[in-house]
C-alpha cells in the first residue's frame, strides 16, 4: 500500500470500513476491477481496428465475427498507398500541420507576452476580449472568411487552414500568457537595467524560457489540425492536394468490401497522432494542467 | 517595466514619436511596445473575427452563390431559419446529442478520474488507455466506429446479440435505424471522455492533503469527504470543462458527415452538418449565414446561462 500515500484518498477510503483488512482488500479489488474493466472497454476499439486490419478476407466478414486471426496478412497495409497518392496525402498534412504549429506558436507567444509583461491601455479589456474568443463558435465565421478567401484567391491553396492560425488563435495566447505569468519579474528587471528593450527581453529571456509552453502548443495545434476534417473539406481541391482525413474518405468510397485495407489506413491515419503523444505526453498533461486547472 | 530608463527610451524603435526633441515617457514607450508585440492578435480579431462576424450578419441579407447572383432578400433567411422544418431537426438533433453527452461525459470523466486517483499501480498506463480515444479523433475514428456498428457483422451486435437472444429482442441496427442512429452517435462520444479526464486527474492532484486530513478528524465518512471537499474544490475545473463541452458539442460535424451523412431520414442531421450543406453543398451562402448566426446565439445563449449559474455552484476559494 506504499502507493497510495499521494494523496491519502485510498486510505481514507479503506478506513471507512472501520480499518478492517478484509474490506480494504475487497475495495481495492474492486476498484481495480473497474479500472480494468473500463480499460478493456476503452481499448477494444483500438484491438478491432488492428484485428480487422490484419485478417484474411474470408475471416473478416464472418458471423459470428472471430476474435483472432487465423493468419496474419500485413498485406492490406500496402492497398492505400497502391489505390491512392496516400503518402502525398501525408506529406500534405504534415505540411499544414507544421505550418499552422510554427506560426501559432510564434504569434502566440509574442502575444501571450505582450499581455503578461507589458502595459498599455485597454490591454486588460483586450485579454477579457481574447477569453471572450476562446468560448466562441467558430462556425459563425465559415461563410464570410470562405468569402473572404474567394476574394483573396486563396481556394484551392493550403493558405485558408494555415494562415489565419499565424495570428495568435486565442487559445494558445491564453496558454502562454499564463506561462508567461510565472516567469520571475526579477529576471525582467536584470535584463532592463542591461539595456534589453521589450523585444530583446521577450527574445532572450522569455522565449527560451517558455520552450516547454510552446511544445504544448506545437503539439495541440499539429493533434488539431492532423485530425480536421470540416475545413479541409471545404478549401482543398483536388485529390493530389488530400490531407489524410480527406483521403480516408475518399478510400472509404473506394473500399467499400475491403474492409481490411480500410481499417489499415485508418491505423496509418492515427498513428503519427499516437507517436506524438507518446513522445510528448508531458506536454499533453502539461497543456492541459495549465489550460484547464488554472482557468 | 517600470525599470525602463529614461536614456533608453531616447532611441530605440518609437523614437520617432517623439515630439518637440523630448524623450518618451517610458510608460508611452512600453505601451507602443505593447501593442507592438499584440498586434499580431489585434490584427487576427479584426480580419477572422470580428470581420466575418459582421459579415454574416450582412451576407445573411442576401441570396448568394458568390458567383452568378447576388439578390438583396431581408430578412427573409433569418425569417425561414425560425420556419424551416429541416433547421428545426437538426436544432433537436444537436440539443439532444449536447443534453445528452455533457452531463453524461462529465460524470463519467469524474468518475474515472477520481478511480484513478487512488493510487492504483500503473497509473500512468491506465491514464493513457483511458485518454488515448481523445488524441485521435476525426475521420479515422469515425471509419472504425461505422465497422464496430455494423449490425450483421461488426463487434457491437456480435456481443449484443447472444446477450439479447434470451429474451426474443434483436439488438439495434445502430446508424442505420432513424432510433439508434443519434444514440450511436452518442455513445461514441463516450470514447472522448479521456480528455476531460485527464483535466479532472490534474484538478485533483492540486487538492491538499491537509484538507482531508482536517475532514478526518472532523469524523466525516469517505462518503462525506468527497461531496464537501473533493467536489467543491474542482467546481472551477468542471465549470470550465462544462462550457467548453457545451460548445464543441453544439458544433457536432465530423461523426454526422463521415458515418451517417446526416441520415437515416434527417435522423443525425446536426446544426453544422446543415450549414455545411447549405452553403458548401447547395450554395446558399446567405441562408448558411443566417443559420450560423442563429446557431451562434443559442450556443451563447447556453454559455451565458451557464456563465451565470457559476456563482451558484463554482467555488472560487484558493486553499
Amino acid at each position: 500500500m506504499a502507493t497510495t500515500v499521494q494523496t491519502g484518498t485510498a486510505v481514507h477510503q479503506a478506513e471507512q470500513y472501520g480499518n478492517s483488512k478484509v474490506a480494504e482488500t475487497l475495495y481495492r479489488l474492486l476498484l481495480y476491477g473497474a479500472v480494468v474493466l473500463g480499460g478493456i472497454v476503452f481499448a477494444i476499439p483500438f484491438y478491432w481496428m488492428l484485428r480487422t486490419s490484419v485478417m484474411p478476407t474470408t475471416q473478416v466478414y464472418l458471423f459470428p465475427p472471430e476474435w483472432w486471426p487465423e493468419r496474419f496478412e500485413w498485406h492490406h497495409f500496402k492497398t492505400p498507398f497502391a489505390v491512392f497518392p496516400f503518402a502525398k496525402f501525408f506529406l500534405n498534412s504534415t505540411f499544414i500541420a507544421a505550418g499552422s504549429a510554427i506560426g501559432a506558436a510564434l504569434s502566440s507567444s509574442v502575444v501571450g507576452f505582450s499581455f503578461a509583461r507589458l502595459r498599455f491601455p485597454l490591454r486588460d479589456v483586450m485579454f477579457v476580449v481574447v477569453l471572450a474568443t476562446m468560448i466562441l463558435p467558430e462556425h459563425v465565421r465559415l461563410v464570410p472568411t470562405y468569402l473572404l478567401f474567394v476574394e483573396l484567391d486563396w481556394i484551392g491553396t493550403y493558405r485558408p487552414l494555415i494562415i489565419p492560425n499565424w495570428f495568435a488563435p486565442a487559445f494558445y495566447v491564453f496558454l502562454m500568457r499564463q506561462f508567461f505569468m510565472t516567469i520571475p519579474r526579477e529576471l525582467d528587471d536584470s535584463a532592463m537595467i542591461d539595456g534589453c528593450n521589450p523585444i530583446g527581453l521577450f527574445w532572450r529571456i522569455h522565449l527560451p524560457l517558455s520552450l516547454p509552453a510552446l511544445g504544448v502548443v506545437l503539439i495541440f495545434m499539429v493533434t488539431a489540425q492532423w485530425n480536421d476534417f470540416l475545413y479541409p473539406l471545404i478549401y482543398i481541391q483536388g485529390v493530389p492536394n488530400y490531407t489524410v482525413a480527406l483521403g480516408l474518405r475518399l478510400f472509404e468510397g473506394h473500399m467499400t468490401n475491403n474492409m481490411q485495407a480500410l481499417m489499415a489506413a485508418s491505423i496509418l491515419g492515427v498513428l503519427p497522432t499516437i507517436i506524438l503523444f507518446f513522445f510528448a505526453q508531458r506536454y499533453f498533461v502539461q497543456g492541459i494542467v495549465v489550460s484547464g486547472v488554472k482557468g | 517595466m517600470a525599470s525602463i530608463t529614461e536614456s533608453q527610451a531616447q532611441r530605440g524603435l518609437f523614437s520617432w514619436l517623439r515630439r518637440d526633441g523630448k524623450p518618451l515617457r517610458p510608460s508611452t514607450r512600453e505601451a507602443w511596445y505593447g501593442y507592438l508585440l499584440a498586434s499580431p492578435w489585434i490584427i487576427g480579431f479584426i480580419v477572422f473575427t470580428v470581420g466575418p462576424m459582421l459579415a454574416s450578419l450582412i451576407i445573411g441579407l442576401y441570396r448568394t452563390d458568390f458567383l452568378t447572383e447576388t439578390t438583396f432578400v431581408g430578412l427573409r433567411w433569418y425569417q425561414n431559419t425560425l420556419s424551416d422544418s429541416l433547421v428545426r431537426k437538426a436544432l433537436i438533433n444537436t440539443a439532444i446529442f449536447s443534453f445528452t453527452v455533457v452531463p453524461i461525459n462529465t460524470v463519467l470523466a469524474l468518475l474515472i478520474a477520481v478511480m484513478l486517483n487512488q493510487g492504483i499501480r500503473l497509473q500512468s498506463f491506465w491514464r493513457t488507455v483511458y485518454y488515448l480515444p481523445s488524441v485521435v479523433s476525426g475521420v479515422a475514428v469515425s471509419l472504425l466506429w461505422k465497422w464496430l456498428y455494423q449490425p450483421d457483422i461488426g463487434l457491437l451486435n456480435s456481443i449484443l446479440g447472444p446477450l439479447l437472444r434470451p429474451f426474443d429482442i434483436d439488438p439495434p441496427r445502430w446508424i442505420f435505424s432513424t432510433e439508434w442512429a443519434l444514440p450511436s452517435l452518442i455513445i461514441m462520444a463516450f470514447w472522448g471522455a479521456g480528455g476531460a479526464m485527464l483535466i479532472y486527474l490534474a484538478g485533483l492532484r492540486g487538492i491538499p492533503t491537509s484538507l482531508y486530513e482536517a475532514a478526518e478528524i472532523d469524523g466525516a465518512t469517505s462518503f462525506r469527504r468527497f461531496f464537501a471537499v473533493t467536489l467543491p474544490l474542482l467546481t472551477p475545473t468542471i465549470f470550465f470543462n462544462v462550457v467548453l463541452n457545451i460548445i464543441g458539442s453544439w458544433q457536432v460535424f465530423t461523426q454526422a458527415m463521415v458515418m451517417t451523412r446526416g441520415g437515416p431520414n434527417n435522423a443525425t442531421l446536426t446544426m453544422v452538418l446543415h450549414i455545411y450543406n447549405t452553403g458548401f453543398q447547395n450554395f446558399y451562402f446567405g441562408y448558411a449565414s443566417a443559420q450560423a448566426w442563429f446557431l451562434f446565439i443559442i450556443v451563447l445563449g447556453f454559455v451565458v446561462l451557464a456563465l451565470r449559474s457559476a456563482s451558484s455552484w463554482v467555488h472560487y476559494e484558493r486553499v
